[in-house]
C-alpha cells in the first residue's frame, strides 16, 4: 500500500465526567489512502464521531485526554497546537455534521458563512470568493444558486442546508472530508440525493472520505472500505465486500442481521442484537461485546488483538478469538443468512 | 424590512394612546376625590378651587375631560400649580442634561457589560470569571443614591477629583461637561454592568456549545472571530430587549436618584421636586414623556431585533 494520506495509531480519547473517566476511543488505527471512501460504522456510543471529530481537534476541551497519533501529510494532528489545527481544518481536511438544522449560524448568510471560510484560507478578495461560492452552491444542486447565496439558513429545507454544509465542506478542496452521519436527520427520500451528490463530487474532486454513519445500507453504495466500531474498539476492519459477504466478528453478523430487506418475506419481529452496549465508563474485560455475544467462551475475557485471520484476506482484521471456520458456521442463523442467533438468557 | 419598520410604528401609536388613557385614568378618574381639591394643593382656597375646576373642566363627561387634558399636555399648556412655570419647558430645559447622562451611561454599562460577560464566559469557572461574579454582585447590590453620594464625598468633596455635582452645557465646554459627568455615568451604569454581564455570561455559555459554533471551529477560524462573528450576535439578543426597556426608562426622567444626588437638574430631578411638593399636572406630564421613550425605544428593540435575527422579519 503506498503511504497513507492519513493514518491513525493506537488513538485514545477519554473524558473525566461524574460518573468516572469514560474511554469515548480506545486504541483505534485505520489508515486512509489518498481518494478512498471509509466507512466507520457503529451503534450510538461506539466511539465513531469521537473519532472523527478528534482529527479535527473538535472534542478538545478541559476534561479530555487524548492519546496515540493522527498523521496527516506528515503532519501530526493529536497533539497540535491551535494553529497548526487552524490552517488544518476546512482547508485540507473538511467536516460535514449530522444535523444541518442547527450546524450554520443563524443569523448570517449562506453566502457569508461560506466565503468566510474561503477568505480564511486563501485571502480571496470579495469578488472572487463569493463567485466560487455561486459555483460552490450550483455544483452541490442548488438551484438559482446566484439569488440564493444571500438568503439566511432558515430560508432552506433541510436537504438544502446539508447541500450547503457539503459546498462549505468542499469550498477549499479539502483533501479529506469527514462526513459524521452526513444524511441522518433527513428524509428517506432526500438521504438517496445527497447520497448520490457526494459520491459524484468524490468522483470530481478525488477527496477521500471518512464517512461516519449507523446505517450499513448507506455504506454499501458509497464505501470501498469498512470499519466495524463497538464500545470504542474498531472490532472489524476490510473492503465492502469482505464485511459484507465474509465477516469475522460475531457484533458484524448482528449489524448485518438486522438490516431489514425488503427482497425477503417480513420478519414477525424485527432483528435486534439482544441486550445493550456497555457504559464507556464501566466496561466489561476482555472483549466489550462478550456479555451480549451467544458464542462467548474460555478465551474471550482476554482483550482480542486486531489482527488480520482470514487466509488470503491480509488487510480484513478483526477482533474475535474464535477460529475463522468457527465464525463461518457459527454466522449462519438460518443456511445462506447472516445474523446473530439470541443469547440464551440463564435463569436468575 | 420597510414594512415591518411602518408596522411597528403603527402599533407604537396605538400603544401610547393607550398609555395616555390610564395616565388620565390613574391621576384624574380613579383617586375617588376632588380632582380640582387634590390639584390646588395644601394652602387653598374655594376660588382656586373653582378655577382650576374650570379650566380642566372637571364638570364635563369623562371623554370631555381627557380631550381637555391632553390638549394641555400637548400643547405644554400645563402650568406648575406651585411655581405657575410652564411644565414644557421645564421639562425641555432638563432635556439636554437628562439626555447626557442616559446616552453616556447607556454607552458606558452596554460596552463594559459586553466585555466583562464574554470574558467571564471565556474563562467560565477559574478565577477571572469568580472575581467578576463577585463584583457584578456587589454592583447589583449597591443601591444609586448611595454609592453615588459616596463617589460625591470621597472623589468629589474630599480628594477634589471631580466636581461636587452640578452641570456644564455640552456647547459651552465640552471638556467640563465630559468631566462632571463622569461620575453620574459611572454610579448609573454601576447597576447596569453588574446584572448584563451576568446575562450576557449565561447567553455566551449557551452559544458556546450550539452546532454551529462547532461548525464556525472546523472552520478554521481563530477564537476571536469565533466568538464576535458566531456567538456574540446570537447571544446579544436578550440583553438588547433589557437594554432597550432600561436606556427608554433612564431617558424619560427614570433616574431620578441619580439626577437628584448629582445634581444635574435634568427631567429626573424636576420629577423627583415635583413628587415632594405634590405638583400633579408635572408629574402627569413627565409620566406620559417617560412613557412615549420607552414605547419608542421599545419599537427600536424590535427593529434592532429583526436587524439582529433574519428569521424575526419573517413573522
Amino acid at each position: 500500500m503506498a503511504e497513507p494520506l492519513l493514518s491513525v495509531k493506537d488513538l485514545e480519547v477519554s473524558f473525566a465526567t461524574e460518573e468516572g473517566v469514560v474511554q469515548a476511543v480506545d486504541g483505534v488505527s485505520f489508515d486512509l489512502a489518498a481518494g478512498e471512501v471509509l466507512a466507520v460504522v457503529g451503534e450510538s456510543g461506539s466511539g465513531k464521531s469521537v473519532t472523527a471529530m478528534t482529527l479535527m481537534g473538535l472534542t478538545r476541551s478541559p476534561n479530555a485526554r487524548f492519546a496515540g497519533t493522527a498523521t496527516y501529510k506528515g503532519t501530526e494532528l493529536v497533539g497540535a497546537s491551535e494553529d497548526e489545527l487552524r490552517r488544518v481544518r476546512g482547508a485540507e481536511i473538511a467536516m460535514i455534521f449530522q444535523d444541518p438544522m442547527t450546524s450554520l449560524n443563524p443569523v448570517q448568510r449562506i453566502g457569508t458563512q461560506i466565503v468566510e471560510q474561503i477568505q480564511e484560507h486563501e485571502g480571496l478578495p470579495d469578488q472572487q470568493a463569493r463567485e466560487r461560492t455561486v459555483e460552490l452552491l450550483e455544483r452541490v444542486g442548488i438551484p438559482r444558486a446566484r439569488e440564493r447565496v444571500d438568503n439566511y439558513p432558515h430560508e432552506f429545507s433541510g436537504g438544502m442546508r446539508q447541500r450547503v454544509m457539503i459546498a462549505l465542506a468542499l469550498s477549499c478542496n479539502p483533501s479529506v472530508l469527514v462526513a459524521d452521519e452526513p444524511t441522518t436527520a433527513l428524509d428517506v427520500t432526500i438521504q438517496a440525493q445527497i447520497l448520490q451528490r457526494m459520491r459524484d463530487l468524490r468522483e470530481e474532486t478525488g477527496a477521500a472520505v471518512i464517512l461516519v454513519t449507523h446505517d450499513l445500507g448507506v455504506v454499501a453504495d458509497i464505501a470501498d472500505r469498512i470499519a466495524v466500531m463497538y464500545a470504542g474498539r474498531i472490532v472489524e476492519e476490510g473492503t465492502l465486500d469482505e464485511i459484507f459477504y465474509d465477516p469475522q466478528h460475531p457484533y458484524t453478523w448482528g449489524l448485518l442481521g438486522s438490516i431489514t430487506r425488503v427482497d425477503k418475506p417480513r420478519p414477525e419481529r424485527l432483528p435486534a442484537i439482544a441486550g445493550l452496549p456497555p457504559s464507556l465508563a464501566n466496561r466489561p474485560t476482555g472483549c466489550h461485546f462478550r456479555p451480549r455475544c451467544p458464542h462467548e467462551f474460555s478465551e474471550c475475557p482476554k482483550v482480542p488483538p486486531l489482527a488480520a485471520r482470514v487466509p488470503d484476506q491480509p488487510e480484513h482484521r478483526d477482533r474475535c478469538w474464535l477460529s475463522v471456520d468457527e465464525k463461518r458456521t457459527k454466522r449462519e442463523v438460518t443456511p445462506g443468512e447472516i445474523g446473530l442467533a439470541d443469547k440464551e438468557r440463564t435463569p436468575a | 424590512m420597510g414594512r415591518f419598520i411602518v408596522r411597528r410604528l403603527l402599533q407604537m401609536i396605538l400603544v401610547l394612546f393607550a398609555v395616555s388613557v390610564i395616565t388620565f385614568l390613574i391621576f384624574n378618574v380613579i383617586p375617588n376625590s376632588d380632582p380640582a381639591v387634590r390639584m390646588s394643593g395644601r394652602h387653598t382656597s374655594e376660588s382656586t378651587i373653582q378655577a382650576i375646576r374650570k379650566e380642566w373642566g372637571f364638570n364635563d363627561p369623562l371623554y370631555q375631560q381627557y380631550l381637555t387634558t391632553m390638549k394641555k399636555v400637548v400643547t405644554g399648556d400645563l402650568k406648575s400649580q406651585f411655581t405657575q412655570l410652564p411644565v414644557g419647558k421645564e421639562i425641555v430645559k432638563g432635556l439636554p442634561r437628562t439626555f447626557s447622562l442616559a446616552i453616556g451611561a447607556a454607552l458606558l454599562w452596554m460596552f463594559v457589560a459586553i466585555c466583562f460577560g464574554l470574558y467571564s464566559a471565556v474563562k467560565a469557572g477559574r478565577f477571572a470569571d469568580r472575581f467578576l461574579t463577585i463584583i457584578a454582585l456587589v454592583g447589583i447590590s449597591m443601591p444609586v443614591f448611595w454609592i453615588g453620594a459616596l463617589m460625591n464625598y470621597y472623589l468629589g468633596f474630599k480628594l477634589g477629583w471631580f466636581p461636587n455635582g452640578g452641570y456644564v452645557e455640552l456647547t459651552e465646554d465640552p471638556i467640563d461637561w465630559f468631566y462632571h459627568l463622569i461620575l453620574p455615568w459611572t454610579a448609573l451604569a454601576i447597576l447596569f454592568i453588574g446584572f448584563y454581564s451576568r446575562v450576557l455570561r449565561s447567553n455566551v455559555l449557551d452559544t458556546i456549545n450550539e452546532d454551529y459554533v462547532r461548525t464556525a471551529r472546523a472552520k478554521g477560524l481563530g477564537e476571536r472571530q469565533i466568538l464576535i462573528r458566531h456567538v456574540l450576535r446570537n447571544s446579544m439578543i436578550p440583553i438588547v430587549t433589557l437594554w432597550g426597556l432600561d436606556f427608554g426608562a433612564v431617558l424619560g426622567g427614570g433616574a431620578i436618584l441619580t439626577e437628584t444626588v448629582f445634581d444635574l437638574q435634568g427631567v429626573g430631578q424636576y420629577t423627583a421636586e415635583a413628587i415632594g411638593q405634590l405638583d400633579v399636572p408635572p408629574v402627569l406630564a413627565v409620566t406620559m414623556f417617560s412613557a412615549f421613550f420607552i414605547v419608542l425605544l421599545n419599537a427600536v428593540v424590535d427593529i434592532l431585533y429583526a436587524y439582529l435575527d433574519p428569521r424575526i422579519r419573517l413573522s
